[in-house]
């Protein structure tokens, strides 16, 4: 069971978290990372998911997980109930995302944020040469039926943490496939796909 | 027609209960059902809690109407909840009519029937009971105490009074209190009883007719907060009842009347209208946030080791999805392990006892994972 692999992405997560320690990842999908975690880092992990699929895929694997989505359940649980809170590429899908970002860091003690990078060359090659939204692998669908709706690049988080008082305690820009990037935020800025933040009041 | 009518058990009657409306009671007579057997190890023991007007009856015939048990969609062998696997124990509530003491049985004081000299019960008195007839049975703790609607309010009682008790719990359709609307349907049912000319005061036991007309009409009321509007406008429409034109009189013209008194009428057979008072009753003094000064959470705080598990319908207006919700809330803020999910289904309150595979998809894997937390082979 310890040499199963976790997607090279969620791996990244995995490693920021102490073991034994109480997690909530908030849109937790089918609870592959939370399940990794509980099996192999001993958390007390709680997920938040919206798809009901989601939700039952979790459940048959023992975790606890409530639908719901970031905007609207993060509220109601207590200051500083959890260890981390995981927000995984999910950001840019929430109506509110800087009162989540606060809630992240109300309800626990550190926050996991991973973005897909706006600011990437790829994408900002494809609105001049091309004049529309960008569609890329990792933001696949067309302006009129997506579910991302708060695009940011990797300055502009960095702008609103400043601007919140949040520390960043680890930033990994990363590949699409989970590969660290080994540059600093503007050179990420201009070619990660992504890029995982650790952060904390 | 020689018919199962059930075991009994009688409990209290050296110590009597004391119930939250400070009387005591004393015998209690409790009507159960079982099905498979308790482990060597006595851990495979799960309580099944009933709804307003449910019985023990869960996977066996009922003793009255014949009908096959109310839950054996999912109770049974080899099922969802397989009674060769678990010991399944569903007892008669507290203040109902088929086994268990209530305003119909006979008041040791007097020789007759209690009538409205019975006190007025509460949900948590139910689960006491309930608690005391596991242990006349030998089981210490259950793998899981699992209800909907007002069974869904015993499991959340159970979990407020005796977590010590619990491995894991499960909640469908359900609220910690009754609202104003809650109240106001059932003050309507009892109204209608009480506006029974048979009804007098409660004391009918000795006549031959009975306020069937006021609980029929109760159970009529009842029955539509159970079902959806869009479920009626499925199943009815405006549709006519055998006939091709509205009559221009009071028959039921329209397929729903004939079918809600149908409902009401076949109901009066099963069950006793002062039961329905008392149990309605209880339904409507449940506040479970209100004994901790409007906190919910503070109702869970013991129970952070058992695994919760809560479910909500889309089209469920009676105990709606934001009433789940609060009790998953409170439980979360009360450390509580807890899985919830609202889940689309058309068929009103009543999805609980209906086929949604979504629903049996989701319990199936708690149930799953509860047993291997709890060291039973799956």
């Amino acid at each position: 069971m310890t040499t199963e692999q976790l997607r090279p992405d969620l791996k990244l997560i995995a490693d920021l978290i102490e073991p034994g320690s109480r997690v909530l990842d908030v849109g937790c999908g089918d609870g592959e990372l939370l399940d990794w975690l509980v099996r192999h880092r001993d958390v007390d992990g709680r997920g938040i998911e919206i798809s009901q699929s989601g939700v039952n895929e979790c459940v048959g694997k023992g975790l606890f997980v409530i639908q719901g989505d970031a905007d609207n359940d993060l509220a109601e649980y207590p200051d500083q109930c959890f260890d981390y809170v995981i927000l995984s590429k999910t950001l840019q899908a929430v109506h509110r995302p800087r009162d989540v970002l606060v809630s992240l860091l109300r309800i626990g003690k550190k926050a996991v944020v991973t973005i897909p990078n706006f600011g990437q060359w790829k994408v900002r090659m494809s609105l001049v040469t091309r004049g529309r939204m960008p569609v890329t692998k990792a933001l696949e669908k067309t302006w009129y039926n997506t579910d991302n709706i708060h695009f940011c690049t990797i300055l502009d988080l960095f702008d609103l943490l400043e601007a919140e008082g949040i520390r960043v305690r680890e930033f990994v820009p990363h590949t699409a496939r989970g590969q660290r990037l080994n540059i600093g935020r503007m050179r990420a800025n201009w070619s990660a796909d992504q890029a995982l933040f650790l952060l904390e009041r | 027609m020689n018919r199962h009518t059930g075991q009994q058990a009688t409990l209290f009657d050296a110590e009597p209960l004391r119930l939250d409306g400070g009387a005591l009671l004393s015998p209690v007579t409790v009507g159960y059902e079982t099905y498979g057997n308790l482990n060597a190890d006595r851990t495979n023991a799960i309580l099944i809690c009933h709804a307003l007007t449910g019985d023990q009856f869960v996977a066996s015939n009922h003793p009255i109407t014949g009908k096959p048990g109310w839950w054996t969609r999912l109770v049974g062998p080899g099922k969802l909840i397989d009674t060769e696997k678990y010991f399944v124990v569903c007892s008669n509530v507290l203040g109902s009519c088929l086994g268990t003491t209530g305003p119909g049985s006979t008041n040791p004081a007097t020789g007759k029937a209690y009538g409205l000299d019975f006190p007025v019960i509460t949900i948590r008195d139910m689960v006491r009971v309930q608690a005391a007839l596991l242990d006349h049975l030998g089981v210490g703790t259950l793998m899981a105490v699992i209800g909907g609607s007002m069974g869904g309010m015993q499991v959340l009682e159970w979990l407020t009074t005796y977590p010590e008790r619990l491995h894991s719990a499960v909640a469908l359709a359900t609220a910690a209190r009754h609202t104003a609307q809650n109240i106001a349907f059932h003050e309507v049912g009892r109204q209608a009883i009480m506006a029974d000319p048979n009804w007098h005061d409660g004391r009918y036991y000795d006549h031959a007719a009975k306020p069937d007309k006021g609980l029929s009409v109760a159970r009529m009321t009842a029955h539509i907060t159970y079902l959806s509007e869009d479920a009626l406008t499925r199943k009815f429409g405006r549709n006519l009842q055998a006939r091709d034109a509205v009559s221009f009189g009071f028959d039921a013209d329209f397929q729903v009347e004939s079918y809600l008194r149908h409902q009401g009428s076949t109901f009066v057979d099963r069950f006793d209208a002062n039961s329905y008072l008392y149990v309605t009753r209880a339904l409507d003094y449940l506040d479970i946030a209100g004994r901790h000064e409007g906190r919910l959470a503070d109702a869970f705080r013991r129970a952070a080791h058992v695994r919760c598990c809560v479910i909500s319908f889309t089209s469920d207006w009676l105990y709606p999805t934001v009433e789940n919700k609060r009790i998953v809330h409170a439980m979360n803020a009360a450390g509580v392990p807890v899985s919830f999910a609202e889940i689309d289904a058309p068929h009103g309150h009543d999805s609980f006892l209906l086929d949604v595979p979504e629903m049996d998809h989701m319990l199936t894997g708690f149930m799953t994972a509860a047993a291997r937390a709890r060291g039973l082979e799956a």
